[in-house]
């Protein structure tokens, strides 16, 4: 239990700095460090434990279906890497409370480290490495938050977006190495996992999951070619860099290769990527570290180097090498961390990291330049600090590497990192401390800090010698315990010493010293003479590799998403003709239709041929609107003429209403855009976009073609012919249908038409409110209009007509449940009806007759609709289900009423109240456009009043 | 469950209807009846689902006629789960859209509640046309909804959405047709049937149109190379009406699942997994396309449509599998992408809303409001689309990633969504530096009318990353119940029982 707490607290109390913040920063610092040592406490109390040989397990279940658990573990490798996270973390939140301006927002900042901190002892004690991978992660995101945290600094941003993206690059690839790890091994344990190295070794799959799960470890710890990132991460505040890119995070790749050291190393794979990635990166990240003349920047490639000598150390495989990897990785944390501290005191007490113009520093702040000059010299590697000992160590080891069987490789290169790491330690000495001071003028004039800002780095320098002293005794049991772990068996004969007689390594020490020394003696001739070398820079590579990257996407998202219709159009047609006509042919077996074909009487041929004429001249008129709009009409005439032809009277009947409706509202709209449609395609395009229309129109063809010349297999339209009238109490099968059979489909059906009209009104109404409203009052009017728009012939004829009209409505509607008719083409009747008032009327004239609400007329239409299809829930019957009774009444005998009617009247409703509402909006634009007003008479022309002589129009 | 089943249709219509009848007037009343529907709609699918978990498939039959003969709706395991999701989807869209944005324009919960309808339709019927039927309620829905508040870039993108689908209902009738032509059905469950025991003579037929009406399903779940409506549409639809979106290219994803492993599942002979050589790598290209687009995006709306795009392809790796374990990864994905595509267009308005001229356009502008506390919903919102951990879209790669193990294109689908997943990190991290952070480097501030801390919006966002948070933590129960609904989904002789009963059993050979 307290396992989890050491993980979930740095979690939970994320929240506190964030509002602690409030009662001050001490007490905002105050409680973030509680919260850390609290940690540190619950993890210090099963320390003695672990020392001697106990592992701590707690699991919980979290998604055991993939074999994702919230499983953790505590071994000696968990411990030590808890205990640095833990340990360092609270030296660096009391640093920071002092490094941090007033300006900075602290609460967020401590917020941020607490919950890389949470991630980070995630990683080091979870057992399930689906779990390990989602703390992995999580320490990118935090990190990336920390580095950006100066968010005005371009360099912050940059890094930390260089940052996340090559580790969240690494920590994708590990993803599948895992998965991959896992499914090797049937189990994503690492207890489990680690018991099984010679079944993961032989698997075939052993170099793949071990080259991506390496790609996380390398690019998390900074490992050539991927230690570029490092460097940038600097631009996060120095507590961050000190935290996050010494101590802990990047050592998060090295924690993994060694926690999994066991199953993966050992073979040639391993060693020859391990070791040698380690190698290079230990000797270029020394190098690069020479000419650094940013403080952090030095430390940050020195970081690299010391990442690298680690990795080496795996790599080679050894349990010897592994116990000086475990030991150099505490020395490093500690001498590390307080020379990034070191630098925070210098850059925040002078103003500059600039190397080239500190110097003397040494009289000006001698606690601070303790400090750096004791811990550089363990970087050094100068006895007897702790650094020299796990130097002496790797160089031991490195003595008796072979690389691809020769003997003077590795030992030679550990020696010119040796070097290169003297070099640098000491030019962090002697340029920084020592000498006189190079610039009069810094921003600052240098004292010593705080105590608060001196003191961690101290506590950790005081261990650097401690453990250089008596290194056995400091360190002995925790590298034991943490050696045994990375290991997984008997710990190999090592002696922490710093006295082991005249070994090579210590010739080779003795050689980096001093030609390190000398090398810096020659500082400034080096720099001249390596100036004109070419460097590749990595920020420049980085950031073109993205540019280029963003360029190149935006040219193919760019020019595939142009904006053109008809573009997308001619691929979703390209695409279905393709699929459908691939899928037909792909059927070999296919059976052509059995039926006879009727004879071609000369209507059925009259019709076609007007049909084939008319379509083929809408393609060709097709850019004067009015033409096509006619055109168009035309073609659903013969449509309907065809389902008359072929004995469909409800289909003809609804085409011919909808027809004369869309073609009254299209008109409406006409009259406000131009008359012709530019002419936009060149020829090529005209061509694409008839070869395509003519490959639809032959597939849409041959379907139709082979589904009429076949008959139906048993199909569900026999059930509905045959219980019509007996079931659904009408002889009209086609309303039954609708309104019965499927009146699902006809609820739904009704409410598109309501929404569309309702879709309408909103539109219009807002943009009659906008720009568009700018617009249409510098509508300039043709003039080429009728002089007679209402002409009198029209308005007495419409006038006549409106109630025999509305008595076809009616009637319509009432046989509809058995002969040719319903509430859906009454409703279209009425509406034809109505239009026709309001144009031979006018709007005005007929809108103060018609005071009817058209939105009301939808929604009760809809209700109406619903409240029949609910009725019979009464009975307890399902949504919808129809009943019809006979009735017998005087004068008009017996009939039948059907509940379906009431639905049927829903639907006449929802129709009516749709088409006006559409119609009633459509025309207010034409009103603004026409800037006249409504006309309350129904005629232009009074013909009551006698006019002398008629005026010419102007 | 009788008939609560139709309740999830008829609750919002009637509303809406009601609404337009009677307050369409007072906003204030509108607001009410639509949350209180809402919340309604959500307490009613919730008991939908919990019934769904202990039982099998239930059918209704509408108007009482005996399927195939009629139209079925029918609850099982996998509708059950979208009901819900979509009413709480819904709620969070209501309340952040009762704040300002439904008096920009008439009839906002009108056409909201119509939609909710619509959606919740297409979930539960069993019936092939009817499903056509919900198509154009939920067509026509969006497209008012899209619209609302208008504006001549939406008006355009409008027309291209509108049109776009259009045609696809139009090919959903040949497609129907066709099948209908030699199955002489329209109920799913007798499709099946049928589909088991089609002639050889009329395989052609049939296999044609059902590809035509896959297709016109994966326009809908904006599939490469059909998905051209989507980023104009999503970048500028109004935010809730965006967010409200994020189930309907989910509308498509299901009904992919839903036809093509019940009719042309296991059972189906020579048309046995139809779908599958077609919609994988097409899916692949998807996550591409919409992760190019990413990277891409100049605007901040762009960013997120072209991210949903790529969240789609990723649903439909999973689903184009076709193997319980796929399919049960694939809706866990579904109802994380619903969330997180959700709150970023919700996020985004947020944020747009605060930058004044500078819009959502990937340019440096100075400092806005609430910027450091938008800055932490926009950073989780999009942990969430790329899929980072601890947040669900990560579980959700990887079950997809784990059930894609034995697939033959195993490296083709790890490949692909890996490193687009790095691509959409890179996208995101460029456009949250450039929003959040770069803005500090800049003097000044926008300063913009309108409330500081509006309530319902910024719960609205919370709610929905709140579900991100809910399927992270709740991973284990909710992969449990799905891991039951493949099974469910793959077991197609539990739907087909409950639609048609025993007898039809026979028929079909098992």
């Amino acid at each position: 239990m307290s396992l989890t707490l050491i993980v979930l607290l740095p979690f939970i109390g994320a929240v506190l700095p964030a509002i602690m913040i409030r009662a001050g920063r001490n007490a905002c610092a105050t409680a973030t460090g509680s919260i850390t040592l609290l940690a540190l406490i619950l993890l210090m109390a099963k320390a003695p434990a672990v020392i001697s040989g106990e592992v701590f397990q707690v699991s919980y279940s979290w998604l055991p279906e993939l074999g994702l658990n919230v499983t953790f573990f505590l071994d000696g490798l968990g411990l030590l890497f808890a205990t640095l996270i833990l340990g360092i973390g609270l030296l660096i939140i009391i640093y920071a409370r002092f490094y941090l301006s007033k300006d900075d927002p602290m609460g967020r900042f401590y917020a941020f480290l607490l919950l890389f901190q949470g991630a980070m002892v995630g990683i080091v004690l979870s057992d399930n490495i689906l779990l390990l991978l989602v703390f992995w992660e999580l320490t990118s995101l935090s990190s990336f938050l920390l580095i950006g945290y100066w968010k005005h600094l371009p360099e912050g941003r940059q890094g930390a977006r260089m940052a996340l993206a090559v580790t969240g690059a690494g920590g994708l690839a590990m993803i599948a190495g895992m998965l991959i790890l896992g499914d090797i091994v049937g189990s994503y344990d690492l207890t489990v996992i680690l018991q099984n190295a010679d079944l993961i070794q032989a698997s075939p799959m052993y170099v793949p999951a071990l080259v991506l799960i390496l790609l996380g470890c390398f690019t998390k710890s900074a490992q050539f070619p991927f230690h570029f990132w490092l460097p940038h991460a600097m631009a996060a505040p120095t507590p961050v860099s000190a935290y996050l890119h010494s101590a802990t995070m990047v050592k998060a790749g090295i924690f993994l290769m060694a926690r999994m050291w066991p199953v993966l190393s050992g073979t040639p794979e391993w060693f020859y990527i391990v070791a040698t990635a380690g190698l290079v990166t230990m000797v270029l990240g020394a190098w690069i570290a020479i000419f650094k003349h940013d403080l952090k920047g030095l430390l940050a490639y020195s970081t690299v180097s010391h990442l690298g000598l680690i990795t080496m150390l795996l790599g080679f495989g050894t349990p010897i090498a592994a116990v000086a990897g475990v030991f150099h990785i505490i020395n490093h944390a500690t001498f590390k961390a307080a020379l990034f501290m070191t630098a925070g005191i210098i850059d925040h007490e002078t103003g500059t990291r600039d190397i080239r113009r500190l110097g003397g520093l040494l009289n000006l702040m001698p606690i601070a330049g303790t400090i750096g000059i004791i811990s550089a010299a363990s970087m050094a590697g100068i006895i007897p600090l702790n650094g020299f000992l796990s130097k002496e160590m790797m160089l031991e080891e490195a003595w008796h590497t072979m690389w691809l069987d020769q003997g003077w490789v590795v030992p030679l290169l550990a020696t010119v990192g040796a070097i290169f790491s003297v070099a640098y330690s000491f030019r962090f000495i002697f340029h920084v401390w020592m000498g006189k001071p190079r610039d009069e003028n810094l921003p600052h004039h240098p004292h010593d800090p705080p105590f608060g800002m001196w003191g961690p780095p101290a506590l950790l320098t005081v261990l650097v010698v401690l453990i250089g002293l008596f290194p056995a005794v400091i360190a002995g049991p925790l590298v034991a315990a943490t050696s045994s772990a990375v290991i997984g068996g008997e710990l190999p004969e090592y002696h922490l010493a710093l006295w082991h007689g005249l070994t090579p390594a210590l010739g080779m020490s003795v050689i980096a010293i001093v030609v390190g020394a000398l090398l810096l003696m020659r500082h400034g001739a080096l720099i001249s003479a390596t100036a004109n070398l070419s460097r590749p820079d990595a920020k420049a590579m980085f950031d073109c590799a993205i540019a280029k990257l963003v360029a190149l996407s935006r040219v193919i998202s760019d020019n595939l998403h142009n904006g053109s219709l008809q573009r997308y159009l001619s691929v979703m047609i390209v695409a279905s003709v393709a699929i459908g006509v691939s899928g037909f042919y792909a059927e070999p077996d296919h059976t052509a239709g059995t039926r006879e074909l009727l004879d071609v009487s000369p209507a059925a041929a009259i019709g076609w041929v007007l049909l084939v004429v008319t379509s083929i001249a809408a393609v060709v008129m097709h850019h004067n609107r009015l033409l096509s709009l006619l055109l168009v009409g035309v073609i659903g005439l013969i449509v309907s003429l065809g389902f008359i032809y072929l004995s469909a009277p409800d289909l003809a009947l609804t085409q011919i209403s909808v027809e004369v409706v869309t073609v009254i509202l299209m008109l409406l709209a006409l009259n406000i855009l131009p008359k012709e449609t530019p002419k936009e395609s060149l020829p090529g395009r005209k061509l694409r976009d008839g070869v395509v229309s003519i490959a639809a129109g032959l597939g849409i063809g041959g379907a139709i073609w082979a589904i009429m010349t076949r008959d139906l297999p048993n199909s569900i339209s026999a059930y509905h012919l045959a219980n019509s009238k007996i079931e659904g109490g009408g002889t009209n099968v086609v309303n039954v249908i609708l309104v019965d059979f499927r009146g699902f489909d006809t609820f739904g059906e009704i409410i598109v038409l309501g929404i569309a009209a309702l879709s309408i009104f909103a539109l219009i109404e807002t943009v009659t409110q906008g720009e568009a409203a700018k617009r249409l009052a510098n509508w300039v009017v043709s003039n080429r209009r009728s002089a007679d728009r209402h002409p009198m012939m029209m308005v007495v004829a419409t006038r006549v007509m409106l109630p025999l009209s509305l008595m076809v409505g009616v009637y319509i509607f009432l046989r509809g449940h058995n002969e040719p008719g319903g509430g859906f083409i009454a409703g279209l009747v009425v509406s034809v009806a109505l239009v026709m008032q309001y144009m031979a009327s006018g709007f005005g004239w007929t809108q103060n007759r018609m005071k009817v609400n058209y939105h009301g007329m939808i929604g009760l239409g809809v209700i109406a609709a619903a409240i029949t299809g609910a009725s019979a829930w009464v009975a307890g019957l399902p949504f919808l289900t129809s009943g019809f009774v006979h009735v017998h009444l005087p004068i008009v005998g017996e009939f039948e009423l059907a509940s379906a009617m009431g639905f049927d009247l829903g639907v006449f409703l929802t129709v009516v109240g749709a088409v006006m509402l559409a119609l009633a909006k459509l025309s207010q634009v034409e009103r603004m456009a026409e800037h006249i007003d409504v006309n309350l008479d129904p005629m232009d022309h009074d013909p009551s009043v006698r006019i002398a002589t008629p005026e010419k129009e102007a | 469950m009788g008939d609560w089943i139709v309740i999830p249709i008829v609750l919002p219509a009637v509303m809406a209807a009601l609404i337009v009848l009677a307050v369409r007037h007072d906003i204030l009343l509108q607001r009410v009846f639509s949350i209180t529907a809402t919340v309604a709609l959500v307490a009613v699918t919730l008991s939908l689902l919990i019934f769904a978990n202990g039982n099998g498939p239930e059918m209704y039959a509408l108007s009482d006629w005996p399927a195939p003969f009629g139209i079925v709706l029918v609850l099982d395991r996998l509708s059950a789960m979208m009901i819900f999701l979509t009413s709480l989807l819904g709620l969070g869209v209501v309340l952040f859209a009762s704040s300002e944005w439904d008096q920009r324009g008439k009839h906002f919960h009108a056409l909201f509640q119509f939609q909710l309808m619509g959606v919740n339709g297409a979930f539960l019927t069993g019936d092939l046309f009817n499903l056509f039927v919900f198509f154009e309620v939920l067509l026509i829905a969006s497209y008012g909804l899209m619209l609302h508040g208008a504006g001549a870039d939406r008006l355009k993108a409008g027309m291209q959405y509108v049109v776009v689908n259009l045609t696809g209902s139009a090919l959903f009738l040949v497609g129907v047709g066709m099948i209908y032509s030699v199955t002489g059905t329209l109920n799913m469950a007798d499709l099946a049937i049928q589909v088991a025991n089609i002639a050889p003579g009329d395989a052609a037929l049939l296999r044609a149109g059902a590809l035509v009406l896959l297709l016109v399903f994966c326009v809908k779940a904006a599939m490469v190379p059909i998905h051209f409506w989507l980023p104009g549409t999503y970048a500028n639809a109004p935010a809730p009406v965006a967010a409200l979106f994020a189930i309907m290219t989910k509308v498509g994803a299901y009904s992919v699942l839903r036809v093509y492993s019940l009719a042309f599942g296991d059972t189906a002979g020579d048309m046995a997994w139809l779908a599958q050589p077609y919609i994988l790598p097409a899916a692949l290209i998807t996550i591409a396309v919409g992760m190019i687009g990413v990277l891409a995006a100049k605007r901040l709306n762009n960013l997120i449509a072209f991210a949903v795009i790529g969240s789609m392809g990723t649903l439909l790796t999973a689903i184009g599998l076709f193997t319980p374990e796929s399919i049960s990864a694939g809706l866990y994905y579904l109802l994380h992408s619903t969330f997180s595509a959700a709150a970023l267009f919700l996020i985004a308005d947020l944020v747009v809303s605060r930058r004044g001229q500078f819009g959502d356009s990937l340019n440096t502008a100075p400092v806005f409001h609430q910027s450091g506390f938008l800055a932490v919903l926009f950073f989780i919102g999009a942990i969430g689309m790329a899929g980072m951990p601890p947040l669900s879209g990560f579980i959700g790669k990887l079950q997809i990633l784990d059930a894609s193990r034995d697939s033959d294109a195993m490296v083709w689908i790890w490949s692909v969504i890996l490193v687009t997943s790095l691509m959409c990190i890179i996208g995101f991290g460029r456009a949250g530096s450039v929003l959040f952070w770069k803005s500090s480097s800049l003097d000044g501030e926008i300063v913009v009318e309108g409330a500081k801390w509006p309530v319902l919006p910024i719960i609205s966002a919370c709610g929905m990353l709140g579900g991100l948070v809910a399927l992270t933590v709740f991973a284990g129960p909710i992969s449990h119940y799905l891991n039951g609904t493949a099974d469910q989904i793959f077991d197609t002789s539990q739907y087909i029982r409950a639609v048609l009963g025993d007898g039809a059993l026979a028929q079909f050979g098992q």
